[in-house]
């Protein structure tokens, strides 16, 4: 069996355990050795601490074991048979919010500490906030120190729903709760006999088991060159770690900023030449055409390109003790590529703990601002919130050659607007906007819609595979309704895609544009006062959280179809996975694109084995458990 | 290699080539150095991964102290012979001659701590201006906090406190004249990664880490192989046992455990097994609890 690889940060506020939490995890998965534990005994003992201090593993140097905090970002690792981890170990001191995003640029999933005694605290909020502009994919809130409140069950359920309520800000896909005891060892490792009340997992299991590379771009090849090898007059390669997406010998691609065209030719490793390269994979390219390509290149596909522009929009975190100075010239750093770049306007900064924007002349260590910068030699680059890899960058002071800041785009420069357009969401901020457009207050409001119909409105959200019978179901269900008298409406991939999406494909920008469109389209459903049947593949964690990020709370439910992947090639009424597992329909949802399924769906469906009239009905129960209809 | 899934040492040998090509590429005269150990062997095949078809574009340097077990050495000159890399050796002893270091006397001397002068006048020698090594941030407390392209003074000095951040893949190696920067390839693996990964790979390594017979001579604890640099003192003996080295180093301070195990697979089962870490054997290590960092900021690897 292979091992998987999950990397992951810890963020907490000074004292709520995070270091014995680590300490908690090796010492329990066996990943500290004798020596370790004696010495941490030894150090515990000669401070007269009357229990050995777990947190003694972690703090590695001096000063921080003589002041008992950490000082600085602390990689640790440890495995189970299933997964290796490495844990980004990162302060929660006030100072040190540069550490924090120091270690979640890396991490796929961050552990957010709260304290028991203390509940939600300024600093909470804050690595929450980190968490979602790093675009971390899963968060994981533990509540710690559970013994100390006599493993009460309300305070735990307290601060889940203020962290609830703080999070339906963020942009985070998956948030899961856990109530423990690092100190105690209550559900981190082991299933804790303390708390009967709660029925999930232990903490290590979560970490077992949650879907790795949740964040990987499958989708958009960006290959930015590296290194150029020629060991002699007849090979020329080009050595390179793929930043997203895949490749393989034969396929046609556009060298940047040349613009000029080739095919590959072979993707050759020590190990031999592969018939296939995937994000992350480090390899070199040859191509059938002697092109000019050099470090700071970027190779991507025909078909798909990334934005080339030398004003950018970024978000930025100052990292140094020198404050930005508007005046200075900085080296901008971004895959292979150095260039100089100007910050030519401030737009704001973000309070990191109540995420308001500021009117800002300047930033200091550990603050974060909206930037506009200007390049000298254009970037070649995708949105952030995209591609993790080809939407970052750091700025280098040209001075002193310390990292000054990381950066994340946003996009193209354009006018952005300042203070004044305090948009709620990011996430629509984000998006184009048509300019001029105020929204008419309609004459009848969704409230006096629902009385007339009396039911709710609401979005039913059926996501799956290609085939796995969501549509199916969907009907079944609509007719049902219908019969009772709702109003409803019918949004489905095929009605769509033929008329309103019909200039969008299935490349993951395309996919997002289509569900985004879709989604508005089921808003308005809903504010007239429907109940809108939403069926789409809709692969994207992010894309369905924007779905129900536009919709009021309690009204968007997420109906999973799950069905297993050998069922539905199986059963394959339409012929498209023999078709995509040919190669003949690229991209396809589950062969050769991804499929993220849903962490938390309202409701699943076992499409796989269920019939689908009972299906319907178990939906049908929901809705009315819910109150949306009457039975 | 199908499919979108890659298992973590395919990801921790990608993470690892792409360092050591960032090296080839920002900087124009970095070396690899080279112990003999499992880690350095390690390093010299991923580099070897990074460049292929072409050749290593760098030099590999060994700092010899004098005190190494042949056996390395014979596996040294194999194994540059075999891989067609430049190799520049230096000695401890020199920096003796020329009175650059006071060698340590009695019979608990170790020429450990002496390296580091001679790696550092080495490394000014050439003008090197980023050293790779094969330290793990596993291996020790004050490793944990390191980073992959680590910053020293123009005095070869580390400073915990004025580390540069490292966000993303982004690594940042512009420096001012005589500054100089240790590079760690292979900062996110585990002992265990190694194995596996030589497993994996078919990596030769020397006989060393294999069971073998072998005099020892008992030093609080620490099994030292008997040589010309180590013998009894007092009531100590020389004993013969089964033994094999989890690392390798200088003979005076790098203790053997008893041990079977003698091949790689016996080898894996046992380090997972492991109940104290590879270092817990070295003698330097034990002197104060922050030995290490003490040693790292005087320039020690």
């Amino acid at each position: 069996m292979t091992i998987e690889l999950l990397r992951f940060t810890t963020a907490g506020s000074v004292d709520d355990g995070k270091s014995t939490l680590i300490g908690r995890m090796l010492y329990d998965t066996k990943s500290l050795f004798e020596d370790q534990i004696e010495s941490v005994e030894k150090t515990s003992q000669a401070r007269g601490d009357e229990y050995v201090d777990l947190a003694l593993y972690t703090d590695g140097l001096r000063a921080e074991r003589e002041q008992k905090i950490t000082i600085d970002v602390a990689y640790r690792y440890f495995a189970t048979p299933k997964r290796k981890f490495i844990i980004a170990d990162t302060p929660g001191h006030i100072q040190y919010t540069r550490n924090m995003v120091t270690g979640a640029s890396s991490a796929e999933l961050a552990i957010i500490m709260i304290d028991a005694r203390k509940g939600m605290l300024t600093q909470s909020r804050r690595h929450g906030f980190i968490a979602s502009l790093l675009q971390i994919p899963h968060v994981v809130v533990a509540v710690n120190k559970m013994d100390l409140v006599d493993y009460d069950e309300q305070t735990y359920r307290d601060i889940v729903d203020d962290f609830r309520a703080f999070a339906s800000k963020l942009e985070v896909p998956s948030i899961t709760y856990f109530p423990i005891s690092a100190l105690a060892g209550d559900n981190v490792v082991h299933k804790s006999d303390n708390m009967p009340w709660y029925d999930g997992t232990p903490l290590l299991h979560h970490l077992e088991t949650v879907n790795v590379g949740a964040s990987r771009n499958l989708i958009d090849f960006r290959y930015p060159v590296q290194y150029v090898l020629r060991p002699n007059q007849n090979f020329r390669g080009y050595a390179g770690q793929i930043a997203s997406g895949r490749i393989a010998p034969g396929e046609e691609i556009v060298a940047f900023p040349s613009g000029l065209t080739s095919k590959v030719k072979e993707v050759v490793t020590m190990g031999g030449n592969l018939d296939e390269a995937v994000m992350g994979d480090s390899v070199v390219l040859t191509l059938e055409d002697e092109i000019d390509i050099s470090r700071g290149d970027m190779l991507v596909r025909k078909g798909n390109l990334p934005r080339k522009n030398n004003q950018i929009d970024a978000t930025i975190c100052w990292m140094s003790e020198t404050p930005f100075d508007p005046k200075a010239n900085y080296q901008l750093m971004h895959n292979t590529r150095l260039v100089r770049a100007m910050v030519t306007k401030l737009n704001y900064k973000i309070d990191v703990d109540t995420m308001k924007r500021e009117e800002a002349e300047g930033l200091q260590l550990n603050e974060i601002g909206r930037v506009q910068l200007t390049t000298t030699k254009p970037l070649f680059f995708d949105t952030y919130n995209k591609n993790r890899t080809t939407g970052s960058f750091i700025l280098i002071d040209s001075g002193t050659n310390n990292t000054v800041a990381a950066g994340m785009i946003r996009g193209v420069a354009r006018d952005v607007d300042d203070l004044l357009d305090v948009t709620k969401d990011e996430e629509a901020a984000r998006r184009q906007r048509s300019a001029n457009v105020m929204w008419e207050a309609g004459a009848l409001s969704q409230g006096e819609r629902e009385s007339l119909n009396g039911h709710e409105a609401a979005v039913l959200w059926f996501t799956g595979l290609s085939g796995s019978g969501k549509s199916t179901v969907a009907k079944i269900l609509e007719r049902k309704l219908f019969e009772m008298s709702v109003q409803t409406m019918f949004l489905d991939g095929d009605n769509l895609r033929h008329g309103l999406n019909g200039d969008l494909g299935f490349s993951a920008e395309d996919r997002a544009e289509n569900i985004r469109r879709v989604s508005e389209v089921a808003a308005l459903g809903l504010s007239h006062g429907n109940i809108v049947l939403a069926s789409f593949i809709s692969p994207y964690a992010r894309d369905r959280a924007f779905a129900r990020s536009i919709v009021p709370d309690g009204r968007f439910v997420e109906i999973y179809a799950k069905c297993d992947l050998d069922v539905l090639k199986e059963r394959d009424p339409k012929g498209l996975y023999a078709k995509a597992l040919s190669g003949e329909i690229p991209n396809f949802t589950g062969i050769s694109a991804p499929y993220e399924s849903p962490q938390n769906p309202d409701v699943v469906i076992e499409t796989g084995s269920g019939d689908p009239e009972d299906l319907a009905n178990q939906i049908l129960k929901y809705l009315i458990a819910k109150g949306i209809i009457n039975e | 290699m199908k499919g979108f899934q890659r298992s973590h040492l395919n990801q921790l040998e990608a993470e690892a080539i792409y360092v050591i090509r960032e090296i080839a590429a920002q900087f124009e005269r970095p070396v690899l150095l080279f112990s003999g150990g499992k880690d350095s062997i390690t390093m010299a095949h991923l580099a070897r991964k990074a460049f292929f078809p072409a050749k290593i574009p760098f030099p590999l340097l060994h700092v010899d102290t004098g005190h190494n077990f042949p056996e390395t050495i014979d596996f040294r000159d194999r194994y540059m012979e075999e891989i067609g890399a430049r190799l520049i050796v230096r000695y401890v002893q020199d920096s003796i001659d020329q009175g650059r270091v006071v060698e340590e006397t009695g019979p608990y001397a170790s020429r450990n701590g002496l390296q580091t002068v001679t790696l550092l006048d080495a490394l000014k020698e050439f003008n090197f201006e980023a050293a790779l090594g094969g330290a793990r941030r596993d291996e020790e407390k004050a490793r944990a906090k390191e980073r992959f392209f680590s910053h020293r003074d123009a005095f070869g000095q580390w400073d915990p406190k004025n580390q540069r951040p490292e966000l993303w893949n982004l690594y940042n190696g512009l420096k001012l004249p005589g500054e100089t920067f240790r590079v760690f390839p292979i900062s996110n693996w585990t002992e265990l990664d190694v194995w596996m990964y030589t497993r994996e790979e078919g990596i030769e390594l020397p006989s060393l880490y294999f069971s073998h017979q072998r005099k020892i001579v008992k030093r609080d604890g620490v099994l030292l192989g008997a040589s010309d640099v180590v013998y009894p003192v007092g009531d100590e003996t020389i004993e013969e046992m089964t033994v094999r080295f989890r690392t390798i180093g200088d003979m005076t301070c790098t203790g053997a455990v008893e041990s079977p195990a003698a091949d790689i697979h016996a080898i894996i089962e046992e380090v997972a097994s492991a109940r104290v870490t590879e270092r817990g054997a070295r003698a330097d290590d034990k002197r104060s609890e922050a030995a290490m960092e003490d040693r790292k900021k005087q320039g020690y690897f």
